[in-house]
This record gives structure tokens, C-alpha cells and sequence, in this order.
């Protein structure tokens, strides 16, 4: 029986904040970042936005193209890092709100930047043992960097989800795998309002290793070469590292340049990899193979094997497509803005 | 102001799915939905979910807004009407309150309506969009 991706969806906040404005603030070097990492603007969440109502917008979207019943999904998983309740599932609420209640199992996840490709992981497996007609998976965050840290330059906002199942494909899962070890790159303790992470140590020995490790291990299982592929997104921190990953492993720029995302977005956390799919899949043709490898700090990444089927053509134009939701309707907000939108003035009562 | 869970709770099927009641009698849609049709006092309803599409019908700005929106004024109040006729009033976001005109085309979208404090529930809902 073959699983797959049966409608996916995207959504991306309309604010946008400029890297130089963030630089100016804390007479850091905009150069630096924009070329040193390549990134430019990234995506900032209004006060109404957040890994809950992103994760709504996008799994209604990937609910038009799957164009099934809600109480055919029998799970539903939200990976992220920025729940809004410590306790109390974001699950129940995007379950709730698609009408897939009560026959439907829920679980929030967390894994840094690979949440979201984790319930893809689970929701996948489910299918393909029959628990389950329908699973959800949504990635979704709205991170946050310390004011003045290396993370506030790209700590984004947005939300992708994928419906799964195992008849109306608009995608076939060939190959899943995990590469995962102990690694104290990145973390935020409890109570914590931000994270703190090893500097250079969130390099090589994090994202790099991690990365290529499931990527070869990925091919290998499916048997497949870089030349057989027509895209590959990796997870996206920054708008360099990604590039150097897929270079590395013997990608081209061209086939890395329809999920690569971040230098205009910035990083999404579990929304990364995730929304570059839903940028490929908005234009990938029927037969299309895709390698998608996300990256997680602490660390691990999911990499996946995806070939495209005649069906996306059906679906594609039912939800907005993602690099139009990336490239308009911005609303360009400065640093004063952005530091009241997210929460980083201390008000009085 | 604090918000009550139970009350939030059970208007989960309007606030979360936009879910009306159409009247089987003379087909006015109802929302929230209703025991009895408000046009024709009939009983039997068939519940319909709402097209989020729709159009501003008229609209205020508002300056100084009560406590529970502190913080987010200015903003738009609008009453919006929808593909099947019905009227919601909803903030509309990511808009300049200058830019917003009657007729302007709008979508609902789920957001965060308000919470309880930094440590109460948050209660979820839908505003307008530009569309
Ligand atoms: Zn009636």
C-alpha cells in the first residue's frame, strides 16, 4: 500500500521586519548577516498570530486540496516549540476548530526545529499500518531570540501542514528515516522566556553532522543519487547553512532554490523544511522526486523521499500558494513595532 | 476582566467553525445558530458551516478601546456580510485602519480574540482579512 501526502497548506504572518533595523538597534553589523548568513527580513507574528492560529489557517488549506471529510482524520499533531499553553494541547484547539473531534488522536510535540516533521513522521507510519484513515501533521512556531542575540536575526514565524493518508495522493512517501544523537547545541530550560544555544558548536558538529547523516542514510535506503532528485529542501536556520548542506551532499543550487526560503522568511523552527515542501509541491510536476531533511537541535533530523503523482495538478490552485504568501501583502514594521508585537516590552498594569 | 472557560467553551462551534443554522422552513441562516428561526419562528434547522468569505459592510475605528484590547488600538470594527447574507462583527487585521473601505473584500481567519491575563485561557475565534 502506498502512503503519502493526500493536501497540504501553508501559512506565513504578513509583517516583515528588515535585518537592518534589527542591526541598527544593537550596533551590530547588518553586513554581516545579510551577506555572512544570507538573510534580509524575516516573517513577525501580530498579537493575534500564533502556533495555534497558524496551524488552523494552514491545516484549512491542506484540508480544501485533500478535499476529505475532517472526521476521517484520526490524528492530529502539532510540533513546536512556541506553544501557546505550557499545558493544554494546541491539538485540541486545531482539532476543534477543523470539526475532527471526538474519534482522533492528539498529541503536541517538541524537538526544537524538527516538531513538525516529526508528527509528519507519526502521522505517515499511522496510515501505512492502517490505524488510521486520515493523520494531520502541522509544524508551526513563532520563536523567539533574545534581544540582541545572534537567534533575533532569524527567529520567524509560520506554519505548514500535511493531511496523510493512503488514496488520492498528491505525493507518495517512498522512504522515512531518523538520524539522532545527544547534542547540547541548543536549549531552553523551563520558565526560561529564551533559549540560549553553544555558538559554534550549533555547526558542524549540530546541524551539519545531523543533516548529511539522514540524507545519506535517507539515499541509501531508497537507493537513490542527488541526480534523481528535482528538489531537496533542508531545515533552513539561516540562508547559508542549507545551501552548504545540500552542496556538500552533491545538490545543485537549482534544485535547492524553490524550498530555500529563509534568506526572506528567516527560520520558522518546525515550520522550516515543512513550508519549503509546500513551496515545491505548489510547483513540482507529476513524477518529481523530492528529498526533504529537517534538522532538530539536541539533535536529529527526519529525512523523507517524496514522489510526486498526476493529482497535484488537481489541487494545487485550491490554496494560495506559498511564495505568494511570502512574496505579498507584506507589511514592513520596525524594531519599536516588532518589540511590542512580540511581547518584549515590559508593560505596567 | 477574566474570562470564564465553561462560557468560552460552549461557543466553541460558532467561535472556532463559523457553524450556523440554516431553517428548513424559510431558509434564513442563523449565527450564532438558533432553537427558533428569528424570520419564520420555525424549529427545524440543518446546521451549515459559513463560507469565510464575505465584504466589509460598514466599519468604526476604534482609539480608546476597553480594557481587554489594551494595547492593540487602533483598530477596525467592522460589520462584515457574508456569501449566505449573514452579518458578523469582527475586527479586521493586518490592515492600516485608513486603508479600510465599505465593500472592501474580506476572508475570516482564526485568531487570537483575547486572553486572561498572562495566565487564564485564551479564547480563539476569527477577525476579518483583507482578502
Ligand atoms: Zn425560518
Amino acid at each position: 500500500m502506498s502512503v503519502g501526502i493526500v493536501g497540504y497548506g501553508s501559512y506565513v504572518p504578513r509583517r516583515r521586519i528588515k535585518l537592518p533595523d534589527i542591526a541598527r538597534v544593537w550596533g551590530a553589523d547588518a553586513e554581516s548577516y545579510e551577506r555572512g548568513l544570507e538573510l534580509h527580513e524575516k516573517s513577525v507574528p501580530a498579537r493575534d498570530e500564533d502556533t495555534i492560529t497558524m496551524a488552523v489557517t494552514a491545516a484549512r488549506r491542506a484540508l480544501k486540496r485533500a478535499g476529505i471529510d475532517p472526521l476521517t482524520i484520526g490524528a492530529v499533531y502539532v510540533g513546536s516549540e512556541s506553544h501557546p499553553y505550557a499545558v493544554k494541547p494546541s491539538g485540541t484547539v486545531l482539532a476543534e476548530a477543523l470539526g475532527a473531534t471526538p474519534a482522533v488522536h492528539c498529541a503536541d510535540l517538541e524537538f526544537a526545529c524538527k516538531a513538525g516533521s516529526e508528527g509528519m513522521f507519526i502521522a505517515a507510519s499511522l496510515v501505512k499500518a492502517g490505524e488510521v484513515q486520515h493523520a494531520l501533521a502541522v509544524g508551526a512556531d513563532t520563536s523567539q531570540g533574545a534581544p540582541g542575540d545572534a537567534l533575533e536575526y532569524s527567529a520567524a514565524a509560520g506554519a505548514a501542514a500535511f493531511i496523510f493518508g493512503a488514496d488520492k495522493l498528491v505525493a507518495t512517501l517512498d522512504a522515512q528515516c531518523s538520524f539522532m544523537t545527544d547534542t547540547p547545541d541548543f536549549w531552553r530550560r523551563e520558565y526560561m522566556h529564551y533559549p540560549r544555544h553553544a555558538g559554534r558548536f550549533t555547526g558542524e558538529p549540530a546541524y551539519f553532522k545531523h543533516t548529511l547523516g539522514a540524507a545519506k542514510m535517507l539515499m541509501e535506503k531508497s537507493g537513490t543519487k542527488p541526480a534523481d532528485f528535482a528538489f531537496a529542501v533542508f531545515h533552513q536556520p539561516n540562508g547559508k547553512f542549507p545551501m552548504r548542506a545540500g552542496k556538500m551532499l552533491g545538490f545543485t543550487t537549482e534544485q535547492m532554490q524553490q524550498g530555500w526560503l529563509s534568506p526572506w522568511l528567516g527560520n520558522t523552527y518546525s515550520g522550516a523544511s515543512p513550508i519549503g515542501l509546500t513551496a515545491i509541491l505548489d510547483i513540482a510536476k507529476p513524477g518529481d522526486r523530492i528529498l526533504m531533511v529537517s534538522y532538530g537541535s539536541g539533535s536529529g533530523s527526519d529525512g523523507f523521499v517524496w514522489t510526486v503523482t498526476p493529482r497535484i495538478d488537481e489541487v494545487r490552485a485550491l490554496a494560495p500558494h506559498t511564495r505568494v504568501l511570502l512574496d505579498t501583502n507584506k507589511i514592513y514594521v520596525d524594531y519599536g513595532t516588532y518589540a511590542k508585537l512580540r511581547g518584549k516590552i515590559r508593560m505596567g498594569e | 476582566m477574566s474570562l470564564n472557560p465553561a462560557r468560552v467553551a460552549r461557543e466553541f462551534p460558532s467561535r472556532y467553525r463559523l457553524e450556523a443554522a440554516k431553517c428548513a422552513g424559510c431558509g434564513h441562516v442563523a449565527f450564532p445558530a438558533r432553537l427558533v428561526c428569528p424570520a419564520c419562528r420555525g424549529t427545524k434547522h440543518t446546521a451549515v458551516t459559513l463560507d469565510p468569505a464575505g465584504k466589509v459592510l460598514t466599519f468604526t475605528v476604534i482609539h480608546v478601546p476597553p480594557a481587554e484590547f489594551k494595547g492593540q488600538a487602533p483598530y477596525v470594527l467592522a460589520v462584515v456580510e457574508l456569501a449566505d447574507g449573514v452579518r458578523v462583527t469582527c475586527q479586521v487585521a493586518d490592515v492600516d485602519p485608513a486603508a479600510v473601505k465599505t465593500g472592501m473584500p474580506v476572508s475570516l481567519e482564526f485568531r487570537r480574540i483575547q486572553e486572561d491575563g498572562e495566565a487564564g485561557v485564551i479564547a480563539y475565534g476569527h477577525k476579518a482579512v483583507p482578502a
